[in-house]
């Protein structure tokens, strides 16, 4: 990736291709933007995708945001596997928001969450590349003065066939440009892809070996303040008063100011400048009624959601609950799952500068769109007067997509110093304790055996919070939040897995909090995979069978989800016994429309010291656009999801989060991290994604193994709070 | 004002001696490529060497530093040479964000010096870094490859 800033006017080629599909959901409204469009129509100059230099160097237009997830490598895979354009030869590049809008959002999508950036956007970039690709030959067989269709490209070449002349795509660069885009462009059968598939070598890897990447904590401006900021600790409490002279003549402290009704922000000349002078500013909160609520008043009103009468119903089969009354033996299990932090490496941040007349802000964002709308809304100036420049993030995992509270906040500083650029910076407590959280919730599950211990019935009552209800309220169904339902639901990206069950029912008692929750990579799917998984792992317990035969029973209607569950029980040699001291769990799931399962080998010693040797996990994307990617995301979403499961959870004391950094959250180490081996076996016909599905078999699958090993079922995370320690 | 040596080059630096090293290096002498993470020595985002130790210099004060010789990533391979743990790096494509490995980088290159074939053991007991992509598999693969380089 480029460290420069994209200018669009500058003098390159502009090869496009804009023939981008209708279908593409818009995530929020902006003023200008209402469908995608062929900028071609309205432009001078032609959109979008693919840049060619005279050299041949070939920059490729994105979107969707790089966080290390290899998104930006993927996506230009599929460009260059239609372009036919030398792999060597091809950098990456972010259009921006402003620039999108201005021209009909001919990038797209911008959203980079949901394990969607490869999948929602495949079909527009190939066919971006396809259609660049014609407009190459078009312009060299025009040039020869021969049929396009006796000229071929490969490697960034075109070859007349017949007299075996040839050129390259710098030298026709200009001439495609000016061009008409054609319509329709055939794109390649999956079986003739040659870059599709392959382990390409990521494009972003060597300014992250040598400190010249820059991220958004290290970007900087002539003449640039630095700030930081403290938001009241209890969320949707207020500033009543702070006092400013206490700072104010420190040295490089240039003005103290009040940030919206809920926050107070130091500027200074550096950053440390910055910081010690708002840990000695006397700040007094109006924290307002919630500073009375607490982990255990939450946990209590989940527990009542448990037994509540009403409640939202997600998925159904049959009749669970006369099946579960009429049952020869019942199982019930309780568990739960506590708010957590994404605890990105970089903190929140964000480069604002505003002037009456125009507002710009650099950042690493998720959703350059969102950070753009978030501009807009707090500088009070129109789209053509905004922009939002992509810089690299130093991890996202759902905290800088669907929020941009810090860009308002950063745009409300700048406008108290109009025309000098300041970045605002978050310290890692501030971090910690204004998230976006991981929802918090408790699920009670019953099963129903019948007296040849056949399972009849099973009933998941999930209570807890809804993200959407708070985030997107606009996206409920008659009140209830489908994504709740992630990994259990009727149909789709996370269709429940154990569709022969006779008689199912998930049902969700929405019990929300002062707590802003917010999508943690994964999502729901993390606790859904634990409380179902493990109860499988219960229930075949009760039932005396072996629990991968008990679950293949209840899958024979989901042969994909068995496919995965089948590669990860053969390559772990499921039924074979393990090394002495050495337990095997397992789970399964579909999520963001892939298909995903894992095998866990774990010991215990001394009762409670867990190591978790190796997991195997298999995956069923689909498509694998770029395996060595894959592999890398499946062992970093363990990571994640491990952490949690070991160490993680953010409490509440005072109405306020008590966890303010790494040293009471913490994170896995490389001494714990076991063998991940990965099975990518795409089945093709669907595209799956990849950044989130596999973290959710890693917890359930250990917990599983743990049980296997001491006989223990721990239902609540994270396990440190039952005297367990990762070794 | 405080004397400082880093990546061989001596600067004066206008700042309290509490200031942390960290913070001298980002603000006043410019090199971004060391990170904050933290800021109370946890994740290991900040390491630099001094005197060629692994140093968590958000918690070092400048002022505790003195004419000590402090390398960054960016004095790694000044002439643009990759060292062998970057090269490492490179070829068994470690980062994925990125924002951890110049700790990562500086906290494995002080292991290899004193180290020159790490254990497993040897490597839990040295790299405590933190990264939330989850890059370890990756970075243990690395090490071992640099060792062997």
């Amino acid at each position: 990736m480029n460290n420069t800033m994209p200018n669009l006017s500058r003098r390159s080629f502009v090869i496009g291709s804009a023939a981008v599909g209708s279908g593409l959901a818009l995530g929020l409204n902006l003023p200008f933007a209402s469908r995608l469009a062929r900028a071609a129509e309205t432009t001078p100059e032609i959109t979008a995708w693919v840049v060619i230099k005279p050299d041949d160097s070939v920059i490729i237009r994105m979107a969707r945001s790089e966080m290390g997830q290899g998104t930006m490598t993927g996506l230009s895979q599929m460009v260059t596997e239609e372009l036919e354009c030398d792999w060597t030869k091809v950098s990456t590049e972010y259009p921006t928001p402003g620039q999108s809008v201005a021209r009909k959002r001919a990038w797209g999508d911008f959203s980079t969450g949901g394990s969607r950036g490869i999948r929602e956007s495949h079909e527009y970039v190939r066919r971006g590349g396809a259609t660049a690709r014609t407009m190459l030959i078009q312009a060299a067989a025009d040039e020869w003065k021969v049929p396009s269709a006796e000229c071929a490209a490969a490697n960034s070449i075109i070859t007349h066939t017949p007299s075996g002349r040839t050129t390259t795509y710098g030298k026709v660069a200009e001439a495609a440009s000016r061009l008409p885009i054609p319509k329709d462009v055939a794109l390649k059968d999956p079986k003739d892809w040659k870059i599709i598939g392959k382990r390409m070598r990521r494009l972003d890897t060597m300014d992250k070996l040598t400190g010249k990447q820059i991220y958004g904590a290290d970007f900087k401006l002539p003449g640039m303040l630095n700030a930081t900021i403290k938001e009241c600790p209890v969320f949707g409490g207020k500033v009543k008063s702070f006092d400013a002279a206490k700072v104010e003549g420190r040295k490089g402290v240039r003005k103290v100011v009040q940030v919206g009704d809920s926050a107070v922000a130091v500027i200074a000349e550096t950053w440390w400048q910055a910081k010690t002078a708002l840990d000695a500013l006397p700040i007094v909160w109006d924290e307002g009624e919630s500073a009375k609520v607490s982990s255990a008043t939450l946990a209590a009103a989940l527990k009542e959601g448990l037994g509540a009468e009403q409640a939202f119903v997600g998925n159904k089969n049959g009749d669970a609950k006369s099946a579960i009354a009429g049952a020869t033996k019942k199982v019930e299990s309780v568990y739960a799952y506590p708010n957590l932090n994404h605890a990105a490496m970089e903190p929140l941040n964000a480069t604002a500068r505003y002037t009456p007349d125009r507002c710009e802000v650099w950042l690493g964002t998720q959703n350059g769109e969102a950070a753009f709308a978030a501009v807009l809304a707090a500088s009070g100036l129109p789209a053509d007067k905004c922009e939002v420049y992509k810089l690299m993030l130093g991890g996202g995992f759902g905290r800088r997509g669907a929020f941009h509270d810090f860009v308002r906040q950063a745009v409300l500083i700048a406008k108290q110093m109009p025309g000098t650029p300041v970045k605002l910076m978050w310290t890692r407590e501030e971090d910690m304790t204004q998230g976006r959280y991981h929802p918090l919730t408790q699920c009670k599950l019953t099963g129903a055996f019948d007296s040849n211990n056949n399972l009849t019935g099973l009933h998941m009552r999930i209570s807890g919070q809804s993200i959407l209800n708070s985030v997107r309220p606009e996206a409920l169904v008659n009140g209830m939040d489908p994504a709740t339902f992630q990994g259990v639901a009727a149909s789709g990206e996370f269709e429940f897995g154990y569709a022969a069950i006779p008689n199912f029912l998930m049902d969700h008692a929405m019990r929300n909090s002062h707590v802003p929750p917010g999508f943690w990579r994964g999502v729901n799917v993390n606790q859904n995979a634990i409380y179902m998984e493990c109860f499988m792992d219960e229930l075949a317990h009760a039932a005396g069978q072996d629990p991968l035969e008990f679950r293949r029973k209840l899958m024979t209607k989901n042969p994909k989800h068995l496919a995965v569950l089948n590669a990860v029980a053969e390559k772990a040699d499921w039924g074979k016994p393990a090394a002495k001291g050495v337990f095997r769990g397992l789970a399964q799931m579909k999520a963001y429309n892939s298909y995903v399962a894992a095998c866990a080998e774990v010991s215990v010693t001394d009762g409670n010291r867990v190591k978790v040797h190796r997991i195997v996990c298999a995956t069923d994307p689909g498509y694998a656009v770029n395996p060595a990617q894959i592999e890398r995301q499946i062992a970093g979403s363990f990571v994640y999801g491990l952490s949690a499961l070991f160490y993680q959870e953010c409490t509440v004391k005072n109405g306020r989060i008590e966890q303010t950094n790494f040293h009471n959250y913490n994170s896995m180490k490389i001494a714990q991290m076991p063998k991940i081996e990965a099975i990518v076996m795409p089945s093709g016909g669907f595209w799956g994604g990849v950044g989130e599905p596999t973290i959710c078999v890693a917890a359930p699958a250990v917990l599983n193994a743990i049980a296997a090993a001491t006989g223990k079922r721990y239902r609540s995370v994270p396990l440190k709070n039952h005297g367990i320690t990762l070794v | 004002m405080a004397k400082m040596n880093v990546n061989g080059k001596n600067y004066d630096v206008d700042v309290e001696p509490s200031t942390p090293l960290l913070w001298a290096i980002r603000e006043q002498i410019g090199l971004t490529g060391t990170k904050y993470g933290c800021g109370v020595a946890q994740c290991g985002a900040c390491t630099v060497h001094i005197n060629g130790a692994p140093v968590r210099s958000c918690s070092m004060p400048v002022g505790a530093v003195g004419a000590k010789k402090v390398t960054t990533i960016e004095g790694l391979a000044p002439d643009g040479v990759l060292t062998k743990v970057q090269k490492a790096w490179l070829e068994n494509e470690v980062p994925q964000c990125g924002y951890c490995q110049s700790g990562m980088i500086m906290a494995v290159t002080a292991l290899l010096a004193k180290k020159p074939k790490p254990t497993d053991a040897d490597i839990n007991a040295a790299i405590t870094n933190i990264c939330r992509c989850g890059t370890f598999q990756q970075v243990r693969e690395a090490i071992h490859a640099a060792a062997n380089a």
